[in-house]
């Protein structure tokens, strides 16, 4: 069988999505809901109450043994075994060139038991990649993908609506901490992290229980005005909190670096790991180009694949651009040379053979008051 | 259904006719299709256009599309309200969502264009 007749993956939420009036798209192989009420009045929700997120398309990787923390401090370019039990990170997994294979959330589930999470479209790529590179320790990778149902909840009425439900001690549960527990009675792992600049949880459960979760969530969330979100407004949420998206930030061909993620490859982590020579040939020598942020200043939106122009110059190209529902202007993420790259330069992007003012600024696009 | 006094075109325009004066928008199903409108560009007074020829952009949260003048006339008035209410095109799309008036040229292509029934069957059709 090729990839290309192989059938969409189904969310254990299909139906529920139907019945919410959503429309569904292929996306990285699963019929995903991309809108419910409408992109717009979903980012708000998530911004002013509260948003649930089927992401049960993404890949749940499970790392376990003696040598589990030793494994991924090889495989990846942060230091797992420096997390506490019950904290995470963000990490990314190079090739040997240092080219971004994805970008994940690591979580220290205990000693010797850690999860991986992958996004759906690079989920077999980081299986894969992960098996052959743990297979020299003591260390066994589960890949429960698709056994795994992953519900998120975000927004500032997250942590109200979630508390009746669990027996996690939210407020101890602090921001990239997850803990072992149950929601509604169902049990799974409550993690505090997100992709939309909110805070919120994200929840993993059996694939079996999912539906049972989300009834529970979008019943008691009801009086908080707890809204189904679809993709699109996870796209925009995500950039406005200036957070990439691999495929359009992040590539093979892009080193951690350029994509200011530079502090999350720990160089001075103890042993060789996949990428550790081609990276620290970046360090020293600095990067060509830059991801920045650029705010329109003229009549327009900057979308994927744009120009970017400085002067007479070709400059860089957009990865991401929308009109940004919280600050009311079109915002965009793009690569940039370096010397172009400061907050404040002026630069244009060819929109439809036309050039627009752009202005570099510094990220996040939003950022929640706390 | 559509509204009956309106002609379209297979790319979801809709134009009202009266005289050699022409009224050109998307249909709700186009905008519905197209999800949160939050940006419309659109040609200049005495820009000539020619029937089926592109003659603006709009652009959803996600999309960028593009328009398609139904009939061939000259640009007579483009809807200055849609830079700064771009949603009129989902809320109103036969009203105040309109996007340009045309000076035809050939009002006889008008016979090209579907009629409301066939547009609803095209829409129906998916």
């Amino acid at each position: 069988m090729t990839e290309t007749a192989a059938a969409l993956h189904h969310t254990p939420l299909e139906a529920r999505h139907e019945a919410l009036g959503a429309r569904l798209i292929d996306f990285a192989g699963w019929l995903m809901p991309v809108q419910y009420a409408g992109i717009l009045d979903e980012h708000r929700a998530v911004r002013e109450r509260a948003g649930l997120f089927d992401l049960s398309h993404m890949g749940e990787l499970f790392i376990e043994g003696p040598e589990a923390g030793a494994a991924l401090a090889f495989a990846l370019v942060t230091d797992p075994p420096a997390l506490a039990e019950g904290r995470a990170h963000y990490s990314m997994i190079v090739g040997p060139d240092g080219g971004i294979i994805d970008d994940l959330i690591v979580y220290r589930l205990a000693a010797e038991r850690f999860l991986v999470v992958a996004n759906a479209s690079n989920a077999h790529v980081v299986s894969d990649a992960l098996a052959e590179r743990l297979a020299r320790f003591k260390a066994v990778l589960d890949d429960r993908s698709m056994a795994t149902a992953l519900i998120a909840i975000q927004g500032p009425r997250s942590v109200e609506i979630v508390r009746p439900l669990t027996d996690v001690d939210l407020d101890a549960l602090r921001y990239y901490a997850i803990a072992d527990g149950s929601v509604a009675g169902i049990p799974g792992l409550v993690a505090r992290t997100g992709y939309t600049g909110e805070d919120g949880f994200e929840i993993f459960v059996e694939t079996s229980r999912a539906a049972e979760l989300w009834d529970a969530l979008l019943a008691a969330g009801a009086a908080d005005g707890l809204a189904p979100i679809g993709l699109g407004a996870r796209d925009t949420l995500r950039l406005e909190a200036g957070m990439p998206l691999y495929g359009n930030e992040l590539d093979r061909s892009t080193n951690p670096f350029e994509a200011n993620l530079g502090r999350v490859v720990k160089l001075a982590k103890r042993g060789d790991f996949v990428g550790r020579a081609a990276l620290e040939k970046v360090a020293a020598s600095g990067v060509t180009r830059r991801l920045v942020g650029l705010v329109m200043r003229g009549r327009g939106i900057a979308r994927h694949g744009y120009p970017i122009h400085a002067g007479t110059r070709a400059t860089g190209v957009v990865t991401s651009g929308t009109q940004s529902p919280s600050l009311g202007e079109a915002v965009a993420l793009g690569y940039v040379a370096t010397a172009d790259a400061e907050p404040g330069t002026m630069v244009e992007v060819e929109i439809r053979g036309q050039r627009v003012p752009a202005e570099v600024v510094a990220l996040p696009f939003y950022r929640r008051e706390r | 259904m559509v509204p009956s006094d309106l002609r379209y075109t297979k790319d979801h325009e809709w134009v009202r006719v009266d005289g050699d004066v022409a009224t050109v928008g998307i249909t709700e199903y186009a905008a519905s299709q197209l999800g949160d409108i939050v940006f419309v560009e659109l040609p200049d007074a005495g820009k000539a256009l020619d029937q089926f020829a592109p003659f603006g952009v709009v652009e959803s949260v996600k999309a960028v599309s593009d328009l398609f003048a139904p009939l061939s006339g000259a640009v007579a008035e483009a809807n200055g309200a849609l830079a700064g209410s771009p949603e009129l095109v989902n809320s109103e799309p036969y009203e105040g969502g309109w996007m340009i008036r045309l000076t035809l040229t050939n009002p006889a292509e008008v016979d090209e264009l579907l009629d409301a029934a066939a547009y609803d069957a095209l829409i129906a059709a998916g």
